[in-house]
């Protein structure tokens, strides 16, 4: 079976400042699939993973080479239309980062942003979206309540309920479970379960037992390389490079 | 060890006396113009109007034109300097730009207020045609008060939380969006302790005043934009320096300096209930 390919990585070199933080990376990431992207701190994966919406564009000096594609149109293009990208690619943080209002002003934030100001509209992409987030139920009756009185755990399902809300295609989270308990993180992954079959999903994690249960592939990265990408099933079991062994055996991280 | 003991307990005792004095002499201040203001004030003198014919006296006219000033100077404060610091903060590309800016209203938040008195002078009542009016004075007031706001509000910019803007860039907004709706919301504290804080400054200001706003102490006449922008008259500080200096009149002199120490108490309540209140949301 041919799978098609969402974002496309060639040869892509990104720096910050002077200090080269990626080295020619070379990966696919094909729809409707959890990758998710493995390493070290400092290995590059979540740079490599805030490539793909560009929220690096906020540090000054940072910049990119090589090709990096979603559709097969270039993402640091000339006159690409960074907004768009981004309702496209939409992104889950580390920290649960809410704004200061309501949880239902919180997933209107995006479809309000994007032009929707019809009320039935709104209530209901904030409902779907909720659900979505497998939220709805325990906020249902108190939607006009601070979004931060919210336990963390709950706020993170927020975040992804709010980015959803944008009906993104893409969904990158950048180790959105590591600041939660182990229940509260359980809970996402199984969220994660739920949204693979609607979305695709990018996943930075530290914790590799998540990555081998939730993604259907996986790359290992390594001081700013991708040393080995493939299937998880694969790579956990058979890893073809030795750095990767070592990394998945505890021999260093 | 004795020596180091005795070093340091000399310096908590200087420490001390150092607060001691500050609060003493604050509480002597406060306390000597309410002793000789207090019997000068009453509901008539707050409510009345100057009149030689009736013998009346009271301060209202000047309370009514420092509302006037302050609302007036605010007004124009407000938006040039909140937007100036949007600007500074979040568009501006030339680091040195905002460096000389940033250093250029350190200064002026410093320099003398009888400079911009001259300036006012220059400026409005003469090269603008506003001549000694009220309006003038606040226009003045506005530019003296203009690197308060600009400091404040940028200070809170830059307290907003980085997650807020990643949070709504993240979803696709722009950056003029991204700032209207997360960060300035999270700056109003800042936004409203500048306010205040300039408020403090135009009630307190006397030097500017005297030059561009006139001292009439008659009632204006505020009844349209025409009329109000002709208003002529002295604010409670000006008034306060009319009646100590050109009429000898201390009782009222007093009187006038006990209203303008509760309106800046007042005002220091606010700015630090306003700072309270806002962070905690």
């Amino acid at each position: 079976m041919s799978e098609r390919i969402l974002l496309s990585a060639r040869e892509l070199d990104f720096y910050y400042g002077t200090a080269q933080a990626l080295r020619k990376i070379c990966l696919d990431v094909p729809q409707g699939r959890v990758t998710a992207l493995i390493g070290p701190s400092g290995c590059g994966k979540s740079t490599f993973l805030r490539c793909m919406n560009r929220m690096n564009d906020l540090i000054p000096g940072a910049r990119a080479e090589g090709s990096l594609t979603f559709h097969g149109r270039e993402i640091y293009g000339r006159g690409r239309d960074v907004t768009q990208l981004r309702r496209q690619i939409g992104m889950v943080f580390q920290k649960p980062n809410l704004f200061p209002m309501s949880i239902y002003d919180n997933v209107a934030y995006g479809p309000r942003l994007h032009g929707v100001r019809r009320r039935e509209a709104l209530d209901e992409t904030v409902e779907r979206s909720l659900r979505a987030a497998a939220i709805w139920e325990e906020v249902k009756n108190r939607l006009r309540r601070p979004a931060l009185g919210l336990s963390g755990g709950q706020q993170q399902r927020l975040c992804i309920a709010r980015a959803l809300a944008v009906e993104p295609e893409v969904l990158l989270l950048d180790e959105a479970t590591s600041a939660l308990d182990p229940i509260s993180a359980a809970r996402i992954e199984a969220l994660l379960g739920e949204l693979k079959s609607r979305y695709t999903l990018v996943l930075v994690t530290h914790n590799m037992q998540q990555a081998a249960r939730v993604s259907d592939r996986t790359a290992f990265f390594l001081n700013g390389e991708l040393v080995e990408a493939g299937p998880t099933d694969r790579l956990f079991s058979m890893p073809r490079d030795r750095r990767t062994e070592e990394y998945l055996t505890g021999r260093f991280g | 060890m004795l020596r180091r003991r005795i070093r340091s307990a000399l310096a908590r005792g200087l420490l001390w006396l150092g607060a001691l004095a500050v609060a003493a002499l604050l509480l002597s201040v406060a306390g000597y113009v309410c002793v000789r203001g207090l019997p000068g004030l009453s509901w008539q003198f707050l409510t009345g109007q100057e009149s030689a014919l009736r013998g009346t006296e009271g301060i209202l006219p000047a309370v009514v034109n420092t509302l006037f000033v302050i609302m007036v100077s605010l007004a124009v404060v407000l938006p040039v300097g909140v937007g100036a610091a949007v600007y500074l903060t979040e568009y501006a590309g030339s680091r040195r730009l905002v460096g000389v800016i940033d250093f250029a209203a350190g200064v002026l938040s410093g320099i003398p207020s009888i400079l911009y008195a001259m300036l006012g002078v220059l400026l409005f009542c003469d090269r603008l045609g506003l001549r000694r009016t009220l309006l003038a004075g606040s226009m003045t007031l506005a530019i003296m008060t203009l690197p308060t706001v600009l400091r404040t509000t940028r200070e809170s910019l830059r307290a907003a939380p980085a997650s807020y803007r990643e949070g709504a860039l993240g979803l696709g907004a722009g950056k003029w969006p991204m700032i209207r709706s997360v960060v300035l919301p999270a700056s109003v504290d800042g936004v409203v302790t500048g306010c205040i804080l300039a408020a403090g400054r135009v009630v307190g200001e006397t030097a500017v005043l005297l030059y561009t706003a006139g001292l009439s102490t008659a009632m204006q006449d505020f009844s349209g934009l025409r009329a109000a922008a002709r208003a002529s008259g002295a604010t409670l500080s000006t008034v306060l320096y009319v009646y100590a200096k050109e009429r000898a009149d201390f009782t009222a002199a007093f009187a006038v300096a006990t209203v303008l120490l509760a309106v800046a108490a007042l005002l220091n309540a606010a700015a630090a209930a306003a700072g309270r209140r806002l962070r905690r949301v």
